[in-house]
């Protein structure tokens, strides 16, 4: 974690969120520096994927404010914003009624770039997912297996070459194996082109895996914030909630079975 | 059995039942799918004209016809107060299906176009009227079929179409009129409905 006023691509200062009555984030002060994949780690409703929205503009805090590169996301020029920021949710979202080709297109599109610019681009980037591009190009989203869907999504995400990536639980809906390969994907891109991520979570595995720094929000604050070395030693009652998970090995469910 | 001329004057009121019903239903479509652009814009004047078009629909046609005919620019004895009559009978199902359709976009799929950094009027035109297309031209065909049959009541205010033979029929117990009348008015609208239709579901092609 950088301390405030270095270089952190992302910082969250004081942040609170309120929706009638419902306090959803509580003061969270966090920065994340470049290079860093920080995963929030939460069970359903501690606020997570709020405080992920909050980087590319979909939610403003109730009070305090959040900072990209330094400015205020209320003194961004959103559309800016969220095209400097590749975006990837557990639905995927691709537009049905465009191909593969045009959908990971969209951002260079809306960019201006040179039509066969945006063609090389996509096939590299379908590649670098581990998709053939003369195979996949050309068809449609409801063609495409969830794995495969989600190999676009990341793909549509890099497409303009973003500093900063978002994720909310994008292998959530994923069965296992296709689970881990993606996840392999994701430290192999990682790798490849060093970008900072912020990855939404509420799989301790997926967190430990993934993350240079794990965030745990538990009810609208935040609990710990640690390397996932140091996360494994956190004693919070959440923190070991969650790390109850990891202790069912599956030499004893083999044993449940039998 | 047919007398001379009838089927010159089928062709005559069948082609001005068709132009009634092209002209009614262009100035509803123009009305229409902007306002219910415009409805999922700003919710909070949903009820307000979304009931306005929903009264014009439960006003008896026959009745809506007559009421237009004192009111002045818009009324009088002739094709215009036909059309604006017919114009607000069309209006609440394309109002509704262009919001039905705009709104039913998938969740995901809005927010992924907003996070990508796509204007208002990007997400409008390249993702929601596409994804809404067949749904808007289901409402305007709908209404395209109900407005054929009710343009037969144009010819009580002298709007000419295919109600003058089932008027006159119906006055002089002519069973041939009103039959001259009918028939041309059901195959319009199963010709529409077929047409419409073969749109509507290359619309839907996605």
């Amino acid at each position: 974690m950088a301390p405030a006023g270095s270089a952190a691509v992302v910082e969250f200062r004081e942040v609170s969120y309120r929706v009638g009555g419902n306090l959803i984030l509580e003061r969270v002060s966090l920065s994340v520096s470049a290079g860093e994949t920080l995963v929030l780690l939460g069970r359903s409703g501690s606020g997570k994927t709020t405080a992920l929205k909050m980087v590319n503009g979909l939610v403003f805090p109730t009070t305090g404010e959040v900072l990209v590169e330094g400015r205020g996301t209320t003194t961004w020029d959103l559309i800016e914003l969220r095209r400097s920021i590749g975006y990837v949710i557990q639905e995927v979202g691709l537009f049905p009624h465009f191909n593969i080709g045009e959908n990971v297109g969209l951002v260079p599109r809306l960019e201006g770039w040179p039509e066969e610019r945006i063609v090389s681009r996509a096939s590299d980037l379908l590649h670098q997912v581990g998709l053939d591009p003369a195979q996949f190009l050309k068809r449609y989203p409801r063609q495409l297996s969830g794995g495969q869907r989600q190999r676009v999504g990341v793909a549509r995400a890099l497409a303009a070459d973003p500093r900063l990536l978002l994720f909310d639980e994008p292998f959530g809906a994923l069965d296992p194996v296709t689970r881990l390969e993606l996840q392999d994907q994701f430290l192999a891109l990682r790798d490849r082109l060093s970008k900072t991520s912020i990855f939404v979570t509420h799989d301790i595995r997926e967190a430990l895996r993934l993350g240079t720094h794990i965030a745990l929000l538990h009810q609208g604050r935040l609990e710990v914030v640690a390397a996932p070395e140091e996360f494994l030693k956190s004693d919070t009652r959440e923190a070991r909630a969650f790390l109850a998970g990891l202790e069912i090995e599956p030499r004893s469910l083999a044993e449940n079975v039998s | 059995m047919i007398r001379a001329g009838l089927a010159q004057e089928i062709i005559e009121l069948t082609s001005q039942h068709f132009v009634l019903v092209l002209v009614a239903m262009a100035i509803a479509a123009a009305i229409g799918i902007p306002a219910g652009i415009f409805l999922t814009r700003r919710a909070a004047y949903r009820p307000a004209l979304l009931g306005f078009a929903n009264v014009m629909q439960t006003i008896p046609s026959l009745a809506l016809f007559g009421f237009l005919i004192p009111i002045p620019l818009i009324g009088g004895i002739g094709k215009r107060t036909a059309i604006v009559a017919l114009v607000l009978y069309a209006l609440l199902p394309i109002l509704r299906n262009t919001l039905a359709g705009i709104l039913g976009v998938d969740a995901a799929v809005r927010e992924s176009a907003i996070a990508m950094g796509m204007t208002d009027r990007q997400l409008l035109w390249q993702v929601e009227l596409p994804l809404a297309a067949h749904t808007i031209m289901a409402g305007v065909r709908i209404a395209t079929v109900t407005t054929i049959g009710t343009a037969t009541i144009a010819a009580a205010i002298g709007g000419g179409g295919l109600g003058v033979f089932i008027f006159r029929g119906i006055a002089s117990v002519d069973t041939v009129q009103i039959l001259a009348g009918a028939i041309p008015a059901a195959l319009l609208a199963l010709i529409s409905d077929g047409g419409l239709g073969w749109v509507e579901k290359r619309l839907s092609a996605v």
